[in-house]
């Protein structure tokens, strides 16, 4: 078999199968994961921009990419895009189609991973920032993370970016309903696109609005978001989304939040990774010491209490009883 | 050393990774779509390409993808001419990725194909069982043709 | 032929020719005049395919089919090397320049023909290469007859055959709209078609909603366009699939001539007779066909075309029954000929006008799919904020034409697969497959058109004034950023030159854009 770091080596020298293993590597996670993790930190500096685009299904977020992703190329980037989309709860499997108009646009400018959801909330957090740190090890920025703006973990994925996008269209999922979704919130440059359409500059008008009255909470107090109109089927208004991005950019670096930003994602990374060890932990004792919970299922002890005294045994590393 | 899928399937409880394409101009997709279904129903992870793509695309997306298998559709009896460049082009890209096609084939074709180096051939009508399980057989194929390393 | 007498038409109520048209356009229907029957053929070389048509000629025929190769279809030129090669001439003829199309047309006098060209994406540029024809043999533009299907929508939603996307393709679909009606007044600009939905997996009652839904959305675009309804509307043709089960499909027919009558006269505020009809050709399905004991398609065509009779059609086209294997052999295609010619001649359904009219099913069933049609209708005014064409637009944008297709098609798989739908053949009733497939009796294209046509294009290209060529291209571009400029005249004029299809596709992708399709699944 061969070794991760023989697959990094060929990684960085541009073998893009090479990478692509890689990249299934630390999705799985687990050890194999860990070591290309430690592989790559010394060719890590964090420094790669990384940009978060999201939005309700339908609003053209992935031909947004492609036009975002052509731009970045013709100006010395090298562009790696990862591509999010939910697993099938029930069967486990995924249809991910989001390359078709991404590279549509792009034209083979770009790297483009697809990454369903797996099912699990935890290790995608996990799988995400690790992923691009790989593409920052060889060579690769700025990199995009796309995610369908649908549930609470595509939304969370956003939070490993710089700067986020979020891409509302006029008629369908427009401004009210993305507010209420939770997906205004995250927002550093707002994106109407289908511009062309009846309804566009409503929408915009909406936006302007809520910004006015306060009414999108969890924004940044400094940064009002600016509101770019395109057209993604013919790449209007893409300069002006990459302006945005480059503005907001520059206001977190001259404010000191870029590095404020760095510093919370590995904080909130370390945590990620420490509850998932510890739920993994906890799983594994309960079911290998069955006897535990004795007590609670014959009903002479609370559920809480329970936990209580687990927790603390789990905590302080003592043998079980 | 070779990059056969063993290092993406043994030991891993991860899905099988598929892209779907349809090469050339041809516009049916609905064979392609319907496939597309199964195979996630059958818990892999599906990258569809769709319509309209070439080798290069179609290879580009295995790599970036670390695909374990490539689906074609086939329906405007282009097969005999399209089934040998994509051959060559994975086997130009130092891949050992297995070729399944399906669609709509003449039986007489079929070996000739295989001789090609396509591992299994579909018919309209299949179900969705042998559509899973002729996936699976050719990612387990292109295991067994491999020396595995360690 | 006991001898019998009977009625050109029986019942009461709304009779055959009356509105709203239910039981027919015509009152005394096949009596009056039989059905059409089109065969849809054409491969190999524009000269091949002329030789085809002087023949057809020759027997007293008078309609023209052009079925084009894949990468004419698709606006890409013969020796476009990513895309056409090896499908050049493959499933129709390659016409590249105003050369094919003069090769095509050789020695027929268009002003005395009928043609029908089933060509959608690159259609502007086809029918600008017929009147470059006309113009240059002397044939008054008026005096042009024929259908260009250039139904635009569809492809979006089920045959994929689309280059630009969907709101300039509008455009040039009004702009042709908007030429025909002041030039061509024989000319049929637009085909509706629920053929290729219903191939691509939706149930008749999909295929009839999103059919007539598409017919309301030209009659709204080009009203938008300044047009009055009743000078275009007698023009608008639709192509419907007859499928399998038998009554769905006489249903289905029935109720699309209530609707359409019903819509353009209160909707649409149609006054004309004529534009209150809803006239139809119709193809038994292709997808019903089966490659295992192929043989018994024949039985499958004979019972679509019945249906397609007891349903009113204004033309039938009958598959070959080898098609589910490659294109049709001629004694294939002289077999799907033949089966109409029964149903037409021996079976005596042409006798009398909607023969199954006032039968309480068939009643029930043209209400249910009327029904089923109508909520379509809603959920797509509700997307349009009440238009349907803006409904349209949406619906394509966000998946919902291509998502319910795909639902339908899954189902019906699914339902093959567990044994809930028999399919004989496939799934019930294998035993007798003789394997007969050898590959001997199935046609196939050689390379020899493909290289016969990369020669004649570069002969082509070498002749040409190039500077002229791209005057004109610069042309076509100016028209296309001007949304109040028809694209017509600088399109025939630049095809007049012999730019190519390709150029003229290239220089309008370079406004509009290039559609790529959604990976809705």
């Amino acid at each position: 078999m061969t070794e991760p770091g023989d697959l990094l080596e060929r990684a960085i020298a541009g073998e893009r199968r090479a990478l692509g293993r890689l990249l299934s590597l630390v999705e799985q996670g687990g050890e194999a994961a860990d070591e290309v993790a430690e592989m790559v930190h010394d060719r890590t500096p964090g420094e790669a921009p990384v940009i978060g685009v999201t939005g309700a299904p339908g609003t053209g977020k992935s031909t947004l990419v492609g036009h975002l992703v052509k731009e970045m190329a013709g100006t010395g980037g090298q562009p790696a895009v990862l591509a999010v989309d939910p697993s099938s709860p029930l069967t486990g499997g995924a249809i991910l189609g989001d390359r078709i108009r991404m590279d549509g646009v792009a034209g083979g400018r770009a790297f483009i991973r697809s990454m369903a959801t797996r099912g699990h909330a935890g290790g995608l957090a996990l799988a995400v920032p690790a992923a691009l740190r790989l593409f920052e090890a060889c060579g690769f920025g700025p990199l995009v993370v796309e995610t369908v703006g649908v549930g609470q973990v595509e939304v969370d994925v956003t939070r490993t970016a710089d700067t986020t996008v979020v891409l509302v269209a006029p008629g369908m999922g427009d401004a009210v309903q993305a507010n209420k979704a939770g997906l205004l919130e995250v927002a550093d440059v707002l994106v109407v696109n289908k511009a062309d359409r009846p309804g566009a500059d409503d929408t915009r008008r909406d936006l302007e609005h809520m910004l006015d009255l306060g009414r999108i909470t969890g924004l940044a107090q400094d940064w009002r978001p600016n509101i770019i109109m395109t057209t993604a089927t013919t790449g209007t208004g893409a300069d002006q989304v990459q302006n945005a991005i480059q503005a907001h950019r520059e206001h977190l670096t001259e404010t000191g939040q870029l590095e404020a930003r760095r510093r919370s994602r590995i904080h909130q990374e370390v945590l990620d990774r420490v509850t998932q060890e510890l739920d993994a932990a906890a799983s594994q004792y309960l079911s290998t010491q069955p006897a535990v919970l004795t007590e609670a299922l014959a009903g002479r002890s609370t559920p809480a209490a329970t936990a209580a005294k687990i927790s603390k045994r789990l905590l302080s590393n003592q043998p079980p009883s | 050393m070779t990059d056969s899928p063993q290092a993406a399937v043994a030991g891993r409880t991860a899905p099988i990774r598929v892209v779907l394409a349809k090469l050339g101009l041809d516009g049916h997709d609905r064979g392609l779509k319907v496939v597309a279904r199964m195979l996630r129903d059958a818990g892999m992870e599906v990258i569809y390409l769709g319509l309209r793509q070439t080798t290069d695309t179609v290879i580009a997306a295995v790599e970036q993808e670390d695909a374990d298998v490539i689906g074609l559709s086939m329906h405007n009896a282009g097969h005999l001419a399209l089934a040998p460049r994509i051959v060559q082009a994975v086997s130009d890209a130092g891949l050992d990725v297995p070729v399944v096609i399906g669609g709509i084939v003449p039986e007489a074709d079929v070996s000739a194909l295989k001789e090609m180096g396509i591992s299994a051939v579909l018919h309209p009508g299949a179900s969705a069982v042998a559509v899973g399980e002729a996936v699976r057989e050719a990612v387990r194929g292109s295991l067994g043709d491999q020396p595995v390393h360690d | 032929m006991s001898g019998v007498p009977v009625d050109p038409v029986y019942g009461d109520g709304p009779l055959p020719g009356e509105f709203p048209y239910t039981r027919g356009i015509y009152p005394e229907m096949y009596r009056s005049r039989l059905w059409t029957m089109r065969m849809f053929a054409g491969f190999g070389t524009a000269v091949d395919t002329n030789g085809r048509f002087k023949e057809i000629l020759r027997h007293g025929g008078t309609g023209l089919s052009t079925a084009f190769d894949m990468p004419t279809l698709m606006g890409r030129d013969s020796d476009d090397e990513v895309w056409s090669a090896g499908e050049v001439g493959r499933a129709g003829v390659a016409i590249d320049t105003l050369a094919d199309m003069e090769d095509l047309f050789a020695d027929i006098d268009l002003g005395s023909v009928s043609t029908s060209m089933t060509i959608n994406g690159p259609a502007i540029v086809a029918l600008a290469q017929y009147i470059a024809v006309a113009d240059k043999t002397g044939v008054d533009r008026a005096a042009l007859s024929g259908t260009i299907q250039n139904d635009i929508l569809k492809e979006y939603q089920a045959q994929k055959e689309y280059i630009f996307p969907p709101r300039p393709s509008m455009r040039i679909v009004t702009d042709m709209m908007r030429f025909t009606t002041a030039e061509m007044p024989r000319w049929h600009p637009v085909s509706i078609s629920g053929y290729h939905i219903r191939e691509a997996g939706s149930t008749a009652a999909q295929e009839l909603g999103f059919t007539l839904a598409n017919g309301f959305a030209y009659v709204e675009a080009a009203q938008a366009a300044g047009l009055d309804v009743d000078d275009f509307a007698a023009r608008l043709s639709f192509f419907f699939n007859s499928h399998s089960d038998f009554f769905e499909e006489i249903g289905k027919y029935r109720a699309a001539r209530r609707i359409w009558a019903t819509w353009m006269r209160q909707r649409y505020g149609a006054a004309s007779e004529r534009s209150l009809m809803c006239r139809f050709h119709t193809q038994t399905a292709g997808v019903s066909l089966t490659a295992q004991q192929p043989e018994i398609n024949i039985a499958r065509v004979a019972l679509q075309a019945l249906a397609g009779a007891l349903g009113g059609t204004q033309s039938l086209h009958t598959d070959a029954y080898d098609e589910a294997l490659a294109l049709p052999t001629e004694k294939a295609a002289r077999i799907a000929l033949r089966t109409q010619q029964i149903v037409a001649h021996e079976t005596g359904v042409a006798n009398v006008a909607d023969p199954l009219g006032g039968s309480a099913y068939v009643e029930w069933m043209t209400d249910e799919m009327e029904r089923r049609a109508t909520e379509i209708f809603d959920h797509l005014l509700d997307l349009g904020g009440g238009s349907i064409l803006e409904g349209v637009y949406e619906g394509i944008d966000n998946g919902y034409f291509v998502g319910q297709i795909a639902d339908s098609a899954y189902r019906f798989e699914r339902e093959v697969n567990d044994g809930t739908r028999i399919i004989v053949g496939v799934n019930a009733f294998t035993e007798g497959e003789d394997g007969d497939q050898d590959g001997a009796n199935l046609l196939r294209i050689e390379q020899d058109t493909e290289d016969f046509q990369l020669k004649r294009l570069a002969a082509v290209k070498q002749g040409r004034d190039d500077e002229a060529v791209n005057r004109s291209l610069e042309a076509v571009r100016h028209a296309a950023e001007d949304p109040g400029a028809n694209l017509m005249p600088p399109i025939i004029e630049a095809v007049s030159g012999y730019a190519t299809e390709g150029e003229i596709c290239d220089a309008l992708a370079s406004v509009f854009g290039r559609y790529v399709e959604q990976a809705i699944v």
